[in-house]
């Protein structure tokens, strides 16, 4: 049987816990793992590893648990409600440290199949502000439903309904700034390729 | 009055009602609105979810606009936005080479002195003793006063209310004669932005909510966050067809059941437009029973 | 003419790693006045104050100085290497050149230069000073003890055996502290009032023990030997000579509702009361804030019907004052309360209550008369769930620290529990478990394996009513941070141990130093724990730090021998390092001026103003005289005086400038 080992060999100080500090300026050794945030999480029992266990995988300095940590279905369905920030009795900014991993994983390209349509969403949206400088409603659909084609008969029962209410904006709003928008997403891609 | 105004993209397409209904009461208060002009989306869940950076930017623009436009004090109805935007202003206090970077992105200066205003904050001022407004019908209802996650937390840097348990909104609904129960799901998540992604998830959590409110008696949930109300309402049906509950409870915006305490019409205040129907059962539900207050002085307990 | 002899400590590395203590040596040799100037590895050993005994004798040395660590290590060290020698100890300095030097610069030649320096500046202040001597003080062998829980017990009754007089001051109706609400102590699960009340019953009964309760300390003025307190007695209502404790009065009390304050709110008592069933001294107290005769003047209940006519509407507080020598603080400590948890609902559900609560629910002359009930209905709990660590080990809520006492007394209380309700369920969720003491360990084991308590390692997110029950939801990390939900009927906080509310205003009365949780602050964290850094006061128990009985019980012991020990002779000797005003041949008497600058300035009200009479009594002139006994000798009066008719000795004006001079 194999017996996995936990000493890390690789030098001091490279890895995700050391970013992660640079980044956010949380320090993971202050989580003593009382499990109170996985305790109130609303979704922890939908996760593959509770937000604790992620904090965990951090925790040792091994580049495979930190594999595992990117890669969990986790940090996807985290719904930044701050419960786990708000109870925290070491004020551990969970929150902030999911975001770094959400974005560590797409930068890695390791994030979790199943979580494909939630980061779908998040580029549906963001593609919306870029173009418009506002959320266009519809367009976002549109542009979810061509990313991820077997939602296409999604919710279309209730486009009607919501229509004939008026909840429906069937034309974008574009702001007279959006080029102003349009730069901003340029610069942040830019500022982000370079690390 | 005069006040700053950020509607946030919700107000202009599937939270049209919010809308409505604020606007309403801001002029029966004669409160006037001016919204920030070119005003741009907050980035809400989907940008901080991928990028930190753009995730200050966006709102950082927004607040560099309302400061350019000379306002002082910004209100902003939606939860979610609220958030981000007292977030972002948080953030960009503390780092000064954030600041710098987020002045070069959005191509102004930034000083960080606008004030924001939640949706409670403001009918409290609206209902305060100063506006001189009179309840002319009474919302004589039971209510759970749902607040969703994002108003009070995290609170050491909203600092807006109690984190656990908050009485912002209760004690609007007194004021405007309703009875808030006592419930503890008030600041349990819905699902927020995982509605189309996840709506399994969001059925799940909303169903939740729900049923802890009716248990207890409310015959209406009030809600002050666009995305909280298109869980709960919008996604009745997915509710009903994920989980097998069927629930025929009213959620209701803030703006809306103050509004009707003042007498606007249903029309103006827009309630024809949610998907759930908004009816109150005939016969008021018998009073559950009495609700200790907030503290309890020892002194108050010694009985004759 | 000076004889000076220099000497260096190597101080192993820690000086001469940095600094080039031969060069040093041979320039401080150099020095006017220096006879001799010597370097060594270990100064504060047998051989090298040996090595300061022979140079005094051989070389008639005048005035020494050790170039060493910081004088308030061996001062005390070599002052009296020179005194055996026949130099008189206060010819003696230190020269820092380790703390001050070579700890805190890189080993350079600056260094030594530096170093060298500090000798010089000592070699002539040392040529300056006089000898000095002890100035003694007498001692009142009378001790006083705040706090009469087990600590304050113990610190009398081992002061009081040891043939001295003890005040013992409480400031609750009865004596017995927090010890007096337990029901059962670990790790013997003894009942805590049998072993406690014998105890209590000496002290009222100790012939060297003057007890008042229902007090609390005024101020406090003097210093150590000879403090002068007032103790303010607050008025019972009651004429205790009179009173012999038949409780009629109680009975008759129209009042019956008010929460009681030893049953932790879990009771109720009258308006006038005892506080419980064993209380010393046994007379009653009229709570004045809830009696309706303070309220509205009617009713007078008790005065009817007390037998011997002890009801006192008009009594009034009384100050006594006292003279004491010692003062020993054991005040105790208090817990947070159900309402100080938000995620736990405010306080607002009665079936989640903290530690001392539960104690009272299992105690025998508790309000359920030891059976466990649900305080709402009264119902007897199927499933009880207990949380340690709430609130401490929490840095959220600014209780960073352990509250050391909590999983031990989680255990007794499942214990408890299981024994009393056999069928029930107790889960303890906890996040590590803490029994270091003797026995402790087994006695936890015990509960998990014998009694059958399921410990979850996790910590509780939050807890809500529903359904008649308490939903707790937890998680449990040792099966991967699982989210655990437990249908509860009672809930027991362990809470956090703070320190009384009003720690902080006692402390400042004293004169002691308190941490930032107000904690009282001992002299040295590992080998001064009874002393603080105020001469003469003394500390023991929960006032200090969160501890258990047995290391409160012993730490007053402690407290006690060091009282014990200043008792031990009728005076004390005090360092000569005071300020004294100067005196001289008639007609001038003294360069005081008399204008009492130094007299507003002084923080310890030394200065007295003394009247220079002729033999027939008149005053020929008024100047200022520094009490000896009360001067710390801060200099401030020093720096002030506008004539220099006021001086330091051991650090006199001439001293300090040759000093400056020399740099």
């Amino acid at each position: 049987m194999e017996v996995k080992s936990h000493l890390s060999n690789r030098p001091l100080n490279q890895g995700l816990m050391l970013t992660l500090k640079q980044a956010s300026g949380q320090s993971v050794a202050r989580c003593y793992q009382c499990g109170k945030c996985s305790a109130g999480c609303p979704l922890s029992g939908e996760m593959d590893y509770p937000p604790s266990q992620i904090l965990r995988m951090l925790q040792l300095d091994l580049p495979g648990l930190e594999e595992k940590a990117l890669g969990s279905q986790t940090i996807w369905l985290c719904l930044s409600c701050e419960t786990c920030l708000a109870r925290c009795p070491q004020e551990v900014d969970l929150p902030r440290i999911m975001d770094f991993l959400r974005e560590e994983s797409l930068r890695r390209g390791q994030a979790h199949p199943s979580a494909k349509r939630i980061i779908s969403f998040h580029r549906a949206f963001l593609d919306s502000v870029e173009f418009t400088g506002r959320l266009f409603e519809v367009g976002l659909i549109a542009d979810y439903k061509a990313r991820q084609p077997q939602s296409a008969f999604q919710d279309v029962l209730m486009a009607p309904r919501l229509f004939l209410r008026g909840k429906l904006s069937l034309i974008p709003h574009l702001i007279p700034g959006r080029s102003a928008v349009a730069r901003i997403f340029r610069k942040v891609r830019e500022t982000e390729s370079k690390k | 009055m005069k006040w700053g105004y950020f509607p946030g993209c919700s107000l202009l397409g599937s939270a049209r009602e919010l809308r409505e209904s604020l606007l309403a009461v801001a002029g029966k208060a004669g409160i006037e609105l001016q919204e920030i002009p070119d005003w741009n989306c907050c980035g809400a869940t989907a940008a901080h979810n991928v990028s930190r950076l753009l995730a200050v930017a966006l709102p950082g623009r927004i607040l560099a606009l309302a400061e350019k436009a000379g306002m002082k004090e910004v209100v902003v109805p939606c939860s979610a936005c609220y958030n981000r935007l007292a977030v972002a202003r948080h953030e960009l206090a503390a780092d000064e080479h954030l600041r710098e970077q987020v002045k070069a992105l959005v191509e102004m200066d930034y000083r960080g002195d606008v004030k924001l205003v939640n949706l409670l904050e403001m009918l409290a001022i609206v209902l305060g003793k100063d506006a001189g407004l009179k309840v002319e019908k009474p919302f004589a209802h039971q209510v759970a006063c749902y607040y969703g996650c994002l108003l009070v937390r995290p609170p050491k840097v909203l600092k807006f209310d109690r984190p656990e348990d908050p009485q912002a909104m209760d004690e609007l609904m007194r004021k405007i004669g309703a009875e808030p129960i006592a419930w503890p799901d008030k600041v349990e998540c819905c699902g927020a932005g995982l509605s189309v992604s996840r709506t399994d998830l969001v059925a799940k959590l909303s169903s939740r909510i729900l049923a802890s409110a009716v248990k207890r008696g409310a015959e209406a949930m009030i809600v002050a966050c666009p995305m909280c109300h298109a869980n709960l309402d919008m996604r009745r049906e997915d509710i009903t067809r994920l989980t097998g509950e069927h629930y025929s409870l009213p959620v209701v915006y803030l703006t809306q059941a103050v509004g009707l305490a003042l007498g606007l019409s249903e029309k103006d205040l827009g309630l024809h437009r949610h998907l759930v129907k908004v009816v109150f059962p005939a016969q008021p539900k018998p009073a559950p029973p009495p609700q200790p207050p907030a503290e309890k002085k020892p002194a108050e307990a010694a009985e004759e | 003419m000076s004889r000076i002899g220099v000497f260096i400590c190597h101080c192993g590395e820690n000086i001469a790693g940095t600094v080039d203590v031969v060069k040093a040596a041979q320039a401080a040799a150099q020095f006017p006045g220096v006879v001799q100037g010597a370097e060594y590895k270990y100064m504060c050993s047998d051989p090298g104050q040996s090595l300061i005994k022979e140079a005094i004798r051989e070389k008639k040395l005048t005035g020494v100085v050790v170039a060493a660590c910081s004088p308030r290590m061996h001062e005390p060290t070599f002052r009296r290497a020179c005194a055996e020698a026949g130099l008189n100890p206060f010819l003696c300095e230190m020269a820092n050149i380790r703390e001050h030097c070579s700890w805190v610069h890189e080993k350079s030649e600056a260094t030594t230069r530096k170093a060298t320096e500090l000798i010089r500046i000592m070699v002539e202040k040392v040529k300056r000073n006089k000898p000095l001597y002890p100035i003694k003080v007498p001692v009142t062998k009378t001790a006083l003890v705040l706090g009469g829980g087990i600590a304050g017990i113990q610190a009398a009754l081992d002061v009081a055996n040891a043939g001295h007089q003890v005040i013992l001051v409480e400031k609750d109706p009865s004596i017995g502290g927090h010890m007096l609400q337990l029901s059962e102590t670990f790790p013997t699960l003894d009942c805590s009032q049998c072993i406690l009340t014998p105890r209590m019953v000496e002290v009222a009964q100790h012939p060297n023990i003057t007890l008042y309760s229902y007090s609390e300390l005024e101020s406090v003025e003097g210093f150590i030997g000879n403090f002068k307190v007032k103790i303010r007695k607050k008025a019972r209502g009651v004429d205790e000579k009179l009173c012999t404790g038949c409780g009629i009065c109680s009975q008759k009390c129209p009042k019956k509702k008010i929460p009681s304050e030893f049953d932790a709110g879990l009771g109720k008592r009258t308006a006038i009361y005892v506080p419980c069933p064993q209380a010393i001294p046994n007379k009653p107290v009229i709570d004045r804030a809830n009696c309706t005769y303070y309220l509205k003047g009617k009713c007078k209940a008790c005065e009817k019907f007390c037998p011997r006519q002890a009801i006192r509407f008009d009594q009034k507080d009384e100050l006594v004052e006292a003279e004491v020598g010692a003062i020993v603080a054991a005040t105790g400590f208090d817990i947070l309360q159900t309402r100080d948890f938000p995620e736990y609902g405010y306080g607002q559900s009665q079936d989640i209550i903290n530690g001392l609560q539960f104690e009272r629910l299992a105690s025998a002359s508790g309000p359920t008369l030891g059976a466990i009930k649900r305080p709402s209905d009264g119902k007897e709990p199927e499933t009880v769930v207990f949380i340690a660590c709430a609130g401490s080990r929490d840095q959220a809520k600014g209780i960073p620290y352990c509250s050391k006492i909590c999983c031990m007394y989680t255990a007794k209380h499942a214990m408890l529990y299981k024994h009393k309700v056999h069928h029930g369920k107790a889960y303890v969720f906890y996040m590590d478990i803490r029994a270091g003491g003797k026995m402790y360990e087994e006695f936890v084991r015990r509960a998990i394996e014998e009694d059958g308590v399921i410990y979850v390692r996790g910590r509780v997110s939050r807890i809500y009513e529903e359904d008649g029950k308490l939903v707790v939801k937890g998680a449990d990390t040792l099966l991967g941070a699982q989210p655990v939900e437990i249908r509860a009927d009672l809930v027991v906080l362990a809470t956090a141990m703070v320190a009384n509310p009003d720690a902080e205003a006692l402390a400042q009365k004293l004169r002691v130093s308190y941490d930032p949780y107000h904690f009282l602050s001992e002299a040295h964290p590992k080998l001064r724990p009874v002393e603080t850094n105020t001469g003469g006061i003394f500390l023991a128990g929960a006032c200090q730090a969160p501890k258990d009985i047995p290391e409160a019980v012993a730490q007053a012991s402690g407290a006690a021998a060091k009282v014990s020990a200043l008792f031990s002779s009728s005076e004390l000797s005090r360092e000569p390092v005071i300020a004294v005003v100067n005196r001289t041949a008639p007609p001038i008497f003294s360069t005081c001026t008399a204008c009492f600058l130094c007299e507003k300035v002084c923080p310890y009200q030394a200065i007295e103003r003394e009247e220079i009479k002729d033999r027939k009594g008149n005053v020929l002139k008024v100047a200022a005289k520094v009490n000896q006994g009360l001067c710390q000798g801060c200099g401030t009066c020093v720096a002030l005086c506008r004539v220099k008719a006021i001086d330091l000795q051991g650090f006199s004006n001439e001293q300090v400038y040759a000093e400056m001079m020399a740099v």
